[in-house]
């Protein structure tokens, strides 16, 4: 890749000087650099020409192409010889029906098109809250932000027991007229609605955060103008909170998403990808083959998260372009 | 860093002073009811790790026990070793978080204050790593870290959190916002680049590398992942790892495994309440991500 030195005619490195500058300068980050070339650059390098290999571990790796790709996406012949009337809609609801990466993905979509709204409503309606001048604003800003630090691993366990066929969720339930009476996490209907509850739960008070400081970025003449112009406080809502908040809600909707995308802690700790396959997501899988020591293979399902991941990223930019350009 | 008081709303009209009142007393109520929807998990956590195993899930719940049944506390160390998992998750946190700020910052006052060769083309690797997700390359660092000698060591963990992309990002955002005149000016003084950048960057850049020292700690401390694919060997062991194999053990025991995770909630509930404004301040500004 070829660089263009930046401009400026005066102070751009020459000679002698121009090496030692550039000698110090790489004295500064070499010490990061080398550990993350080391560990990050040339991992993120392999992982794609890994993806392409069938690897067991062993000495022999073999480079088989896209077959991984061709493994993951193919449905099997004995699927497609029981169907009625075979056509493309009917192979692809077999697709999201009966192979891992199908299921993994409209698991992981699912869970993501689920969550992110319920996380968002939470979140702006905590900050709304928070936003009136209270007593003791920061402390509840700390309480409901505490979900978001403590680890994964006892507040999953926690919320696993709560969530038992005799636990105090299903009491609660019982008392407002549900009789469901299964442990959530073992019903295959249920068990991604636990995921998703804990998800939503434990990151709610970070995004409050972030909409908390757009909301006090809003300026407060807007509100005024609006109150001499008789507007009450749902038409402001619409009319000036949600427009001003545009900008955080788009941010916040991209952060999320990936985060979604990338959902692995919470499932693994929570069911295990289970029951049978019904909370198997994109990591889980990758996780599921890497422990069957097909390394070829996982790789490919990890670049599938990784194009998901980027197409989400490039819309960003788009976007964003498109925002400031209005 | 911008200093936001978040509690500066605004301002009640005068002219109707009952409804405001009223207003505010809604307000709390929501308040309180949000907080202990937040919170509900967390005591339902401490209530059953002081009640026998088979109180837990009594019917209708008490979220008194009848009885506080402290040895649980007591319990839970002879039967996991808990307090080496405690010992190896704070040498790795305290070290990543002691490397991962000092390499990070050192490394971005060149990007930020230096002109060089391949200033930019370096730069824009780490950019582009910052959006690929570590689940799509840990396999490769895997087999890379099992092959030069890393698998199931303590240096694993460290190295694998120590030199993000995240980090240099951060620093080099913030350090631009510096006006470069200091730096000039100092150099026309005599100082070296190595004086400007602790004389002169270090002391101005204290919130942001707070912020730093926080995120990392606390996403170190907290990391399952990493240590579930790295770490087999119990005396290496991190607690969140640990604390999974105390569940799988013990799986019925569930007053010892609600103590268990009690316990380990501890150190970090106290670095982040000690240093919450750092952190909530950090993420209110630059909107770290997650």
């Amino acid at each position: 890749m070829i660089q263009s030195v930046p401009k400026p005619a005066v102070g751009k490195p020459k000679g002698k000087l121009g090496l030692k500058r550039t000698l110090i300068a790489l004295s500064f980050i070499a010490p990061n650099f080398i550990g993350f070339a080391l560990f990050t650059l040339i991992p993120v390098i392999a992982a794609v020409f890994m993806s392409m290999t069938e690897w067991s571990g062993g000495a022999d790796i073999k480079w088989v192409g896209l077959q991984n790709y061709v493994n993951l996406f193919t449905v099997p012949q004995r699927y497609i010889d029981r169907l009625e009337n075979p056509n493309f809609f009917s192979i692809l609801g077999l697709f999201f029906e009966k192979v891992d990466i199908g299921i993994a993905l409209k698991n992981t979509v699912t869970f993501t098109v689920i969550t992110v709204p319920l996380t968002m409503i939470f979140s702006i309606a905590l900050a709304l809250v928070l936003n009136k001048a209270v007593k003791g604003a920061i402390a509840f800003r700390a309480i409901m932000f505490f979900p978001y630090v403590s680890s994964t691993v006892a507040i999953c366990v926690c919320w696993n027991f709560m969530l038992m066929k005799n636990g105090p969720i299903n009491q609660l339930l019982m008392l407002l007229g549900s009789n469901f009476n299964k442990t959530w996490t073992a019903d295959s209907s249920m068990a991604i609605w636990a995921v998703i509850i804990v998800s939503v739960w434990k990151s709610m008070g970070y995004y409050m955060v972030i909409y908390l400081a757009a909301l006090q970025g809003i300026p407060r003449e807007l509100y005024e103008a609006a109150t001499v112009d008789g507007a009450n406080k749902w038409q402001q809502f619409w009319n000036i909170t949600l427009p001003q908040l545009r900008p955080t809600t788009f941010f916040v909707s991209v952060m999320l998403v990936i985060g979604c995308f990338k959902i692995y802690d919470t499932v693994a700790l929570m069911t295990g990808g289970g029951p049978g396959r019904a909370t198997k997501m994109l990591v889980t899988y990758t996780i599921d083959e890497f422990n069957a020591s097909k390394y070829g293979s996982a790789c490919a399902i990890a670049m599938v998260l990784l194009v998901l991941v980027l197409t989400v990223t490039i819309l960003q930019f788009r976007m964003e372009k498109k925002f400031s350009a209005d | 860093m911008a200093q936001r008081s978040f509690s500066a709303g605004p301002l009640i009209r005068p002219d109707n002073h009952k409804a405001a009142a009223f207003g505010r007393i809604v307000l709390y109520i929501l308040l309180v009811f949000l907080s202990v929807i937040t919170l509900i998990p967390f005591v339902w956590m401490l209530s059953s790790s002081l009640k026998l195993d088979r109180e837990v899930f009594e019917f209708p719940i008490r979220w008194v026990p009848k009885v506080f049944h402290w040895e649980n506390y007591s319990l839970i160390w002879t039967k996991a070793p808990m307090l080496m998992y405690f010992k190896n998750t704070a040498i790795v946190a305290v070290s990543v978080t002691i490397i991962q700020t000092m390499t990070s910052s050192f490394a971005a006052y060149a990007f930020a204050k230096l002109e060089f060769k391949f200033r930019d083309t370096l730069f824009l690797c780490y950019i582009a790593t910052i959006a690929v997700p570590w689940q799509a390359y840990m396999i490769p660092q895997f087999i890379e870290f099992r092959s030069i000698g890393l698998y199931d060591t303590l240096l694993a963990i460290m190295v694998l959190q120590a030199f993000s992309a995240f980090g240099v990002f951060l620093m080099r955002q913030f350090y631009r916002g510096i006006p470069t005149e200091l730096c000039e000016a100092a150099r026309i003084d005599g100082l070296s680049e190595y004086g400007i950048w602790a004389r002169i960057m270090l002391p101005l850049s204290k919130s942001a590398i707070a912020t730093l020292v926080i995120f990392t700690f606390i996403g170190t401390w907290n990391d399952y992942m990493g240590p579930m694919i790295y770490l087999t060997t119990e005396s290496v062991k991190t607690v969140q790892v640990g604390l999974r194999r105390f569940i799988q053990e013990n799986s019925s025991d569930y007053h010892l495994i609600m103590a268990a995770s009690m316990v380990s909630l501890i150190p970090v509930s106290v670095v982040f309440l000690a240093l919450q404004r750092y952190f909530i301040e950090g993420i209110a500004t630059s909107g770290l991500k997650g």
